[in-house]
């Protein structure tokens, strides 16, 4: 594997991008999973894709958007898209789970609609929705990069405030902890960190990095913070095996993580299961 | 009656309706400093209303409330107030927290942003656990505790940053009568030797009044405020119909 990987500069690409988001995606994750969100993680990326169809349908046209990568388009809209189900939360305070669905038909809706005006259903689609090794490009590194540093930093300044509200919210606000601002600046991270999990998880399978390691940290952990060293535990496990073995058996490498992820959560639940039968003899 | 200068919670006339449905009426009432009110009235008697009009997660239509002299509105110290809610025990029981991770939430406001937990804050949550009796717990998960367990872990987290005014929202609901007698001896033993004001909410008269200073009954409208000496000489039966029946209590009180 290493060989390949001096030989190649999208393998070293794609194994940077991996290693990045195969620690933010499980880190936001615990959040995304304790505040009851797990939807979230979907309708945002799905959001990202209508971004990216937007930029295909104008860069018919305008062809100096051809030179720019459709990612920042996506991840714009993911941005705004945070921003608007946000405020979907606060309308619909007692049907807060009513702000995914609604991002989650308009990104589709209107992905569906600009994909068809610019011809865009053909193999970079299927890349997009699947994740792919070598369109890592050296543009995506320094994005994910300038991202990963910035979301490490807030959610670091945050945590408290952040575990707090996930356990509280009401008592957070009289603690005189400021929730709508700190929500609002987490939708923004979950937006940007979903958003740059796409080139090689793809659309549908980002979610499965963000929740299918919390899900095995969660029954293995005995306190919040453990929860996060497991979850990047296995989220990192993932990634790894999931990168070398869609390169070596050539297949989209958003499935292999998916399915590394999902033996972990797997192992950790029988593991557990039989735990607890050891005991009882 | 009350000296106004002592009032460290003041509703001064308050009305508040939900739509079109009136649920509290004019309601006057001074929280002495020092005291340990007991706050009774059946279901949906306004009891969570008034405590979210203190705290201001509701606005009064009328009337005004005031926090150590200060307009709820314009109040900043809320460190000084702590609160039990009564939904507190109604949590995600799988959320992953230890007691001593929950009980930390406490300090979160009072230490502010972009500032950590430092070693005196971590002992005075060993202490705050320590006087609720929960100390041996600290590393355990909080959704593996019993009812009453949780509950102590959560006055804890209301405790931990000293607050000089209590309130607690049907705190002994759904806990063990032992329990309960526990409870009422950590309160008495916050309000006489912490000096820490208490409000606690309750259904469970005939429990209470052994242990508070002073009782307020409210139906809408406050129909009682008073010494608990003074309350247990009243009847209040019009306020629970007549299959409730006061309980009454061993010890006297030095006659009629
Ligand atoms: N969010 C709300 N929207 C509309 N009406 C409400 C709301 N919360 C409470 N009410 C109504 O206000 C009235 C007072 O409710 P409140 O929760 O203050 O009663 P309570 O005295 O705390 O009752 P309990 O002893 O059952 O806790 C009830 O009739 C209730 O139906
Ligand atoms: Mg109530």
């Amino acid at each position: 594997m290493l060989e390949v990987m001096w030989k190649y500069d999208f393998l070293q690409y794609a194994f940077f991008v991996g290693i990045v988001i195969g620690f933010l995606a499980p880190v936001l994750g615990v959040f995304i999973v304790v505040r009851r969100q797990a939807m979230i993680a979907d309708a945002l990326s799905h959001i990202t894709l209508t971004g990216i169809a937007f930029h295909l349908y104008l860069a018919q046209s305008a062809t100096f958007l051809q030179t720019v990568h459709p990612l920042y388009m996506g991840m714009g809209f993911a941005v705004a898209g945070s921003i608007i189900m946000e405020r979907l939360r606060n309308v619909y305070s007692a049907y807060k789970e009513l702000a995914v669905p609604i991002i989650l038909s308009i990104g589709i809706g209107l992905g569906v609609v600009f994909l068809s005006l610019a011809d865009g259903f053909n193999n970079d689609l299927f890349q997009y929705l699947f994740g792919s090794i070598i369109a890592v490009s050296q543009g995506d590194v320094w994005l994910i990069s300038v991202v990963a540093l910035v979301v490490v930093l807030l959610l670091f300044f945050f945590y408290k405030e952040l575990f707090f509200m996930s356990f509280d919210e009401e008592q957070a606000k009289i603690s005189s902890i400021p929730v709508r601002s700190v929500n609002l600046l987490f939708s923004v991270m979950a937006a940007l960190v979903i958003a740059s999990s796409m080139r090689i998880l793809g659309i549908l399978l980002v979610s499965s990095l963000s929740i299918l390691p919390v899900a095995a940290a969660m029954q293995v952990a005995k306190s919040f913070k453990q929860t996060f060293l497991y979850a990047v535990l296995f989220g990192e496990i993932s990634v790894i095996a999931g990168l070398i073995t869609a390169f070596y058996l050539d297949v989209a490498p958003g499935g292999m993580i998916a399915i590394f992820a999902l033996i972990l959560l797997l192992l950790v639940l029988s593991g557990k299961k039989y735990d607890k039968i050891r005991r009882l003899r | 009656m009350s000296t106004q200068e002592n009032g460290v919670i003041q509703i001064e006339n308050v009305s508040f309706r939900y739509g079109t449905q009136n649920v509290l009426e004019k309601v006057n009432l001074t929280i002495e400093q020092g005291s340990f009110l007991g706050l009774a009235g059946p279901n949906g008697s306004g009891k969570s209303t008034l405590i979210k009009i203190i705290l201001g997660f509701e606005t009064p239509d009328m009337g005004r409330v005031t926090l150590f002299h200060v307009p709820v509105s314009k109040f900043k110290n809320w460190e000084k107030i702590g609160y039990v809610s009564q939904k507190a025990n109604s949590f995600n029981t799988g959320f992953p927290a230890t007691v001593y991770e929950v009980v930390s939430m406490g300090l979160y406001g009072k230490i502010g942003l972009f500032r950590f937990l430092n070693k005196k804050h971590k002992k005075k949550i060993d202490e705050t656990l320590q006087l609720v009796g929960m100390r041996e717990f600290k590393h355990r998960s909080i959704g593996e505790l019993s009812g009453g367990q949780q509950q102590r872990v959560f006055i804890a987290r209301a405790l931990v940053s000293e607050p000089e005014v209590l309130i607690l929202d049907e705190p002994t609901v759904g806990v063990d009568t032992q329990s309960v007698q526990q409870f009422y001896h950590l309160m008495s033993h916050l309000n006489r030797e912490k000096k820490i004001t208490l409000l606690l909410v309750t259904h469970d008269i005939g429990a209470m009044t052994k242990y508070v200073t002073h009782v307020a009954c409210l139906n809408k409208r406050l129909h009682f405020h008073g010494s608990s000496h003074d309350f247990e000489e009243s009847e209040l039966s019009s306020l629970y119909g007549h299959d409730v029946t006061m309980i009454t209590h061993e010890h006297d009180h030095g006659g009629a």
